[in-house]
């Protein structure tokens, strides 16, 4: 095989890596705040449901979820497993992605300043509009570098999809490399996540400078 | 007209109280300072007659309407117009500033007009510069909180609330976070106010400061009036927790 077509299939396979990590933070940004709003519910058994959801999501390996989710559809109720693969993955990445998100907001939210909400309270402002306007905004700043860590992290997690057999570049190295019996497919999967992870803390770094106009 | 009357409040913390049966009134155009030890209960009063606080007793009118009252032990509010209306009749100062960071001084000014009153945005804006400019902060509109010092962001701070064209205006020490340089460039902006006939509830603790400015002083002590009247009956006064107070205060 020549390093032109291994090139080539690892990018295919980059590809999946990629799909996989941009859908994983299109559900998982926006599910931690729902997320968040159960936990800090003031209806007991939503915050407590919650809570047990989060402990869990933290608490096991992500691997060992990602299987769960793939097989237990399947040993639990016989569905068949064929065409959901890649929902599998995104419900299992999400899904612990947003438990990771959640508790970084909440250390967001929680560390306004309550003088912030008496502020808005005096001028007026609606319970939406201090939250969106008021408080949001300055959480933003204040996660982003926490963020910035997990988004990292996820670049990485996407090759234990691969627990699934799931073909995205990490598998394709591993097939190629055993087949061939050569250590250079995993050379260049790993320049691939390092090019990835530096593109994703710049992009990050753009966001934080972004908001480096106030303190 | 009364602007603010405040009828027996009593405010319990756990069942500590904390203000014990207090009442007074602010006519339009009054200006009423509240001096004190610390801890007598000037920041509670403050904020149950701003409606930050509940109330455990009594009620609070604002022009004859009522802002907080009790109904079967519980405090209650008024509905969310009703509520909205009264609420601005009045502004507050806080101590520590409490400006938004993340918005431009002028931002700070202007946003609740145009997005909670829903005035038109351009007189709005015209009003802010003109308000600014009065504050000695013509040049900082554009600069944010953290570039200012802290006279300056008190100073944003009383125009945002300015802008909300209230009845009255409610300070909480606005000048305690303030080095003694800053204190008087504040104190220069409120005795400004007042030539304007502003109405004004003022916790300090600058004696002389309540002494010039102040149509009616109310001393409290542990949750209660200790002793009110003019300026010159309360500092002339034979109460012995004042005499304690202003004794404490001059010998430091
Ligand atoms: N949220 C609260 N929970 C419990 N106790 C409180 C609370 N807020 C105030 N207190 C108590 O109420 C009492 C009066 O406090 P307050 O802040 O009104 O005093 P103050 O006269 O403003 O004092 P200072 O001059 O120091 O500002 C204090 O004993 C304080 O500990
Ligand atoms: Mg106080």
């Amino acid at each position: 095989m020549s390093f032109e077509v291994m090139l080539r299939q690892l990018t295919v396979g980059f590809g999946q890596t990629f799909l996989i990590f941009i859908l994983t933070l299109v559900f998982s940004l926006p599910l931690g705040m729902i997320v968040y709003f159960g936990r800090v519910s003031r209806f007991r058994p939503l915050s407590w449901l919650v809570k047990i959801y989060i402990s869990i999501m933290r608490g096991t390996p992500l691997m060992l979820q990602l299987l769960v989710w793939y097989f237990g559809p399947y040993y639990l109720w016989g569905m068949s497993i064929g065409g959901y693969k890649l929902t599998a993955i995104l419900l299992g990445c999400s899904l612990n992605y947003a438990a990771y998100f959640a508790e970084i907001y909440r250390s967001g939210i929680e560390s306004i300043p309550k003088g912030q909400y008496e502020a808005a309270a005096l001028l007026g402002y609606s319970r939406g509009q201090t939250f969106f306007k008021i408080v949001l905004p300055q959480v933003v700043k204040i996660v982003l570098p926490s963020v910035t860590n997990e988004v990292i992290t996820l670049v990485k997690d996407t090759s234990l999809v691969y627990s699934l057999s799931y073909v995205e570049m990490f598998a394709v190295a591993k097939q190629i490399a055993a087949a061939k019996t050569t250590v250079l497919p995993f050379f260049i999967a790993g320049v691939y996540y390092y090019i990835f992870n530096y593109a994703v803390a710049w992009i990050m770094e753009r966001f934080e400078k972004k908001l480096d106009y106030y303190r | 007209m009364k602007l603010l009357e405040m009828n027996h409040i009593k405010k319990n913390f756990d069942g500590v109280p904390v203000i014990k049966d207090i009442s007074l009134s602010v006519k339009e155009g009054e200006i009423l300072a509240i001096i004190g030890p610390s801890g007598s209960g000037k920041s509670t009063l403050l904020r149950c007659a701003t409606m930050l606080e509940t109330i455990s007793g009594g009620e609070i009118l604002y022009l004859g309407k009522r802002a907080a009252w009790m109904e079967n032990g519980k405090p209650e509010f008024p509905k969310k117009e009703e509520r909205k209306e009264i609420q601005s009749c009045f502004g507050l100062v806080f101590q520590n500033f409490n400006l938004f960071p993340h918005f431009s001084v002028l931002k700070n000014v202007t946003d609740a007009p145009v997005k909670v009153q829903k005035r038109n945005k351009d007189e709005v804006y015209q009003e802010a510069k003109i308000l600014l400019g009065k504050m000695g902060l013509a040049d900082k509109a554009d600069a944010y909180p953290y570039q200012l010092s802290g006279g300056q962001q008190q100073r944003v701070s009383i125009a945002r609330a300015l802008a909300m064209k209230p009845k009255m205006l409610f300070f909480d020490e606005p000048t305690s976070a303030l080095d003694p340089e800053l204190t008087g460039e504040i104190l220069k902006v409120i005795k400004g106010l007042a030539a304007e006939h502003m109405t004004m509830v003022i916790v300090t603790h600058e004696m002389n400061f309540a002494k010039n400015v102040a149509d009616k002083i109310i001393f409290m002590d542990k949750g209660v009036i200790a002793e009110e009247g003019t300026p010159e009956e309360v500092f002339s006064s034979d109460n012995v927790r004042m005499k304690e107070f202003l004794g404490k205060l001059s010998e430091e």
